[in-house]
């Protein structure tokens, strides 16, 4: 595959096996930073006319899921009153969770712990997938943090018609403000709510990236400058990668504090 | 002009975004330290928003990199 080729390039810097795959708007770079991004068929479904193959990222997300689930059920199988170090981490990131959830939604948000939970530790686990090199970084695809941002804003919205019936649209109305401003606010407020799902998919996907680009950029300027003036590019990529490591749990825990949040406007619409 | 030049400048032009991210980024863990060497028993506390925010002001600079992406190999 064409795939397994750039990586093979990008390691030896083949400059005349480069310059067929790198696009016209590359120019001249060594090679394409943005291959990496590239969705690759692995298993060809096509069903009812529709293309349902599957994919580099369909395989990441599934190994993702495993690797949660797993974790999480052997971890906690002992039950053990004094937790052995697994059981922390899984006791730990629960704890996380929940404290987040009681801290921005309240009490009665318990029941949307579950879907919280879920959230979070799928994008952590998509996002630290992808911080292993030649992996493939699912959150880095804006059809994929969409569909999670999509998930969010209709749950969260049908949430608020079911908590507060039509009063629900009283949220888009700002309390104390002169009556003659009503309908400007409620305009802003109706596009600001709008804009949510893509601002908290665009946050995630364009974080995924941007990092993973930078890296990659870097990388090539490690090649570029050879084993003399190289060591500087690879020292900032070494503590790149760490910020690229804090970076991904950040964004895993800001989309589910978003979450919380929306979640907590829903249920209590205080303005 | 040609299009593919308006292309290029206008892809250079969405990284002024950049310059509104610093500004954030520094204001929020500049605020941060002032205030943590005010009352350092508060600070731990406030880590978390520090996080926070700081991924928030940073998520506005790269709304302007993905404008640059979608100038470049979209449009």
């Amino acid at each position: 595959m064409a795939a397994d080729q750039i990586k093979l390039a990008l390691l030896q810097a083949h400059a005349a096996e480069d310059a067929s795959h790198v696009p016209e708007s590359m120019g001249h770079s060594v090679f394409d930073p943005m291959h990496q991004f590239e969705i690759t068929r692995l298993v060809d479904i096509h069903l009812f006319g529709v293309d349902m193959s599957f994919t580099n990222s369909a395989l990441f997300m599934v190994i993702a899921i495993t690797i949660v689930a797993t974790f999480t059920i052997f971890s906690v199988g002992g039950r053990a009153i004094i937790p052995g170090r697994m059981q922390s981490i899984t006791e730990l990131s629960y704890e996380f969770v929940a404290k987040m959830v009681r801290d921005n939604v309240g009490s009665d948000g318990q029941r949307y712990f579950p879907f919280v939970f879920s959230l979070f530790m799928f994008v952590l686990a998509c996002n630290l997938l992808g911080m292993i090199p030649y992996s493939f970084t699912v959150t880095s695809h804006i059809a994929i943090t969409f569909a999670l941002a999509a998930i969010v804003f209709l749950g969260v919205t049908v949430i608020g018609f079911i908590r507060h019936g039509i009063g629900f649209l009283k949220f888009f109305v700002p309390s104390g403000i002169p009556v003659a401003l009503v309908p400007l606010l409620v305009v802003i407020e109706v596009i600001s709510y709008l804009t949510r799902p893509i601002s908290l998919s665009v946050r995630l996907f364009a974080n995924m990236m941007a990092g993973h680009t930078m890296l990659k950029v870097f990388a090539g300027f490690v090649v570029a400058m050879g084993a003399i003036g190289g060591w500087l590019p690879l020292a900032f990529i070494v503590a790149f990668t760490g910020l690229e490591v804090l970076i991904a749990f950040l964004q895993a825990y800001v989309f589910a504090i978003l979450t919380c949040i929306y979640l907590n406007d829903a249920l209590h619409m205080h303005h | 002009m040609e299009p593919e030049a308006a292309k290029l400048i206008g892809a250079g032009l969405a990284t002024i975004a950049l310059a509104g991210a610093g500004v954030g980024i520094g204001n929020i863990f500049g605020s941060y330290l002032s205030g943590a060497l005010r009352n350092p028993a508060a600070a731990q506390g406030q880590f978390p928003n520090l996080l926070l925010g700081f991924a928030l002001a940073e998520a506005t600079g790269l709304f302007g990199l993905v404008v640059a992406l979608i100038l470049l190999f979209v449009i």
